[in-house]
């Protein structure tokens, strides 16, 4: 299917602030000025524009640790993300949560999470819902190689193809669980996907550095569940371009094997090619973008800095809403 | 008012919800029971009999027979509820919060917090709890204090027919997650509970169901009745106890019991849960902390021991607080000087 050029536009500020947000992160945790523990998406940007560029605000997602690229794809606000990472008050979650625990349930973003594999029973509850109202809103759960180790995996997949819910499963495999390699990790022969089928719903697969193969991988699947054929699950292939956490010494990685997947794999460089060769958008067009995108996290970072820190009485509001 | 049993106020009050509030869900283990089963649908209706009917009268879609699957049970009703309905699940036993305790507690009991109080979890987790039955160490544990101990949970025991109903129907209209323990041994008790279709108990307020000078005892859930029986028998020597039936853990009616026992100056707590860290000695502490120069005698606790809970007929019988060791609890608290 061939995208408008504003559809190619959108879907490339997308992927462009997602990497300038994270890339921006690298820099700015090495000063020490931002706390806790951040997990960077930098690699795998075209997964998540590629799913949430053709959702509505009524379908829901949920998100991993790994969750900052799923937020702005799904249309969290950049500056609440940034506040939030830099814990000020008014970041998104008013800096009770961080990095990990970044949700907009306004914006259908139900929440990134820092539990590995915790995600999806909640994304099928929430399919639930959705199928109930009627409206052919479906959920997805993002979820990593990681992920598709633990038992809440295998429960939710279970337990939506017995519920018919419409959830899509969405696993990026960027070859690494934290700091194990699914060739170790995953027993079916690194396949995810095929683990999935035997679940008993129908699956794909995708090229995870390729925008259009998301693109049209998911599409192909969103009007299979959106039909009411229940769910679906889809493994693409991606990168990961920085450690598991920020701070990771990455001992576990090839020789040049950074190099290579920026060089090769990465999904922006690809989009960037395949749209000026095919005359869809030129390189102005793009570089216009990415000074927009560069500028947007710059403003970001200079409004997180600046922004109000919480207090010692905000320890204390929004645990209950009444107790 | 009505008379009936603790299950069937379970059930009419969830069926009332369910037609009053078109967003109320109810999922769990066999809740329909029989699903593909030459029995058919409804061939069970729930092993407790609290859900009886449901799947006939609001269908598939708001009354979902789950898999076995207790993670996904919980995660599923967290996802419900942040899409905007209020389901009620049942996790058969409450022994299974073990299998699904990241989902209650690292999830639907943080997300408010979390998320910067933006998002509600109005989940119900119900959970038939309590030994009795013989039924050993993995079918009979009283798990109040364990979820007591985690923040953005609220923690409900109701000890009668009537605190079933008004207690289960605060829980499926609040907008916070609420884990609501039934006692497998109270659901045939039978008592008058009010028609009115709002009736409604509000949490942190404990009901006082016996009043004296001399001693207070408090309790919850099926020990609250074995507390009446003490305190009856001990009325009738001219000794009063105040039974403070506690109905919500969590949260918990510190005013009522600091009110009684800086009347009574002498305090038995007792409890199903094992003793440490337990509520018992949370109830205790708070007693020495905050009504210290009332004490007349050092708080005392009546729970089982610190073991597993054994299943022979003779071992259940000892592990568990019975109405002579609470009296006898009782008398030490008034012999001390």
């Amino acid at each position: 299917m061939q995208l408008s050029r504003d559809a190619l536009l959108n879907a490339y500020r997308r992927m462009k602030v997602i990497r300038e947000f994270e890339e921006r992160l690298h820099t700015e945790i090495q000063t020490g000025e931002i706390a806790g523990f951040t997990h960077l998406y930098c690699g795998q940007e075209a997964v998540a524009v590629g799913i949430c560029e053709q959702l509505s605000i009524e379908d829901k997602i949920i998100s991993t640790h790994r969750g900052h690229g799923h937020c702005l794809a799904k249309g969290c606000d950049v500056t609440g993300m940034m506040k939030e990472i830099w814990g000020s008050r008014e970041g998104l979650c008013k800096g009770k949560g961080g990095s990990m625990h970044i949700a907009d349930v306004d914006v259908g973003m139900l929440g990134a999470n820092g539990i590995v594999g915790a995600g999806a029973p909640i994304a099928v509850g929430a399919a639930l819902s959705l199928k109930l109202d009627g409206k052919g809103h479906v959920a997805i759960a993002f979820s990593g190689d990681g992920a598709c180790n633990q038992g809440t995996t295998f429960e939710a997949m279970n337990f939506a193809v017995v519920t018919q819910a419409p959830v899509i499963f969405a696993f990026e495999n960027n070859h690494y669980s934290e700091h194990t390699g699914v060739d170790y990790a995953v027993g079916t022969q690194r396949d995810i996907a095929s683990r999935a089928e035997a679940f008993g719903m129908k699956v794909w697969r995708g090229d995870g550095t390729d925008f259009f193969s998301v693109y049209e991988t998911m599409r192909e699947m969103l009007e299979y569940v959106r039909a009411g054929n229940g769910p679906a699950a889809v493994e693409f292939d991606t990168e990961r371009f920085f450690g598991h956490f920020e701070g990771d010494p990455q001992r576990y990685r090839g020789p040049g094997e950074l190099d290579r997947i920026r060089e090769e794999r990465d999904c922006i460089k690809k989009f960037r090619e395949s749209v000026t060769q095919a005359a869809l958008l030129t390189h102005a067009d793009l570089d216009a973008v990415d000074a927009e995108a560069l500028q947007a996290i710059e403003d970001a970072v200079q409004a997180a800095r600046a922004g109000a820190r919480p207090t010692a009485e905000d320890v204390l509001a929004d645990v209950y809403i009444s107790y | 008012m009505a008379t009936m049993t603790y299950r069937e106020a379970v059930l009419s009050t969830i069926a009332e919800e369910m037609a009053r509030d078109e967003r109320v869900v109810v999922l769990g283990e066999d809740v329909v029971g029989g699903m593909g089963t030459p029995g058919g649908p409804e061939a069970i209706g729930g092993i407790w009999s609290t859900s009886t009917g449901l799947w006939g009268q609001f269908g598939a879609g708001r009354v979902i027979d789950t898999p076995i699957s207790e993670s996904a049970i919980v995660g599923a009703a967290s996802g419900l509820a942040l899409a905007g309905k209020r389901p009620i699940a049942e996790l058969m036993f409450a022994d299974f919060i073990g299998v699904s305790l990241d989902q209650i507690w690292n999830q639907m009991g943080k997300f408010r917090y979390m998320f910067g109080g933006k998002t509600t979890c109005p989940a119900v987790i119900r959970m038939p709890y309590g030994a009795g039955y013989n039924a050993a160490a993995q079918h009979s544990q009283s798990v109040h204090q364990i979820l007591s101990g985690m923040p953005g949970l609220k923690v409900v025991m109701p000890s009668t027919p009537a605190d079933a109903k008004g207690l289960l129907r605060s829980a499926i209209r609040d907008d916070d997650p609420v884990m609501f323990l039934e006692h497998k041994a109270l659901y045939g008790m039978k008592g008058e509970v009010p028609d009115d279709p709002d009736f409604v108990i509000p949490f942190g307020h404990a009901r006082l169901s016996r009043a004296g000078q001399d001693v207070t005892i408090v309790s919850s859930g099926l020990l609250l009745g074995f507390c009446e029986a003490a305190a009856d028998k001990l009325a009738k020597e001219g000794i009063g106890c105040d039974v403070i039936d506690l109905r919500t853990t969590s949260p918990l009616d510190e005013e009522t019991i600091l009110d009684s026992v800086e009347v009574t100056g002498r305090l038995v707590v007792v409890d199903e849960a094992p003793p440490r860290c337990g509520m018992a000695a949370d109830i205790c502490a708070l007693v020495a902390a905050k009504a210290f120069s009332s004490l007349k005698a050092p708080p005392a606790q009546v729970t089982p021991p610190h073991t597993p809970i054994p299943f022979a007929r003779e071992l259940e019988s000892a592990y568990l607080p019975s109405v002579d060791k609470i009296e006898a609890a009782v008398r030490a608290v008034l012999a001390y000087r």
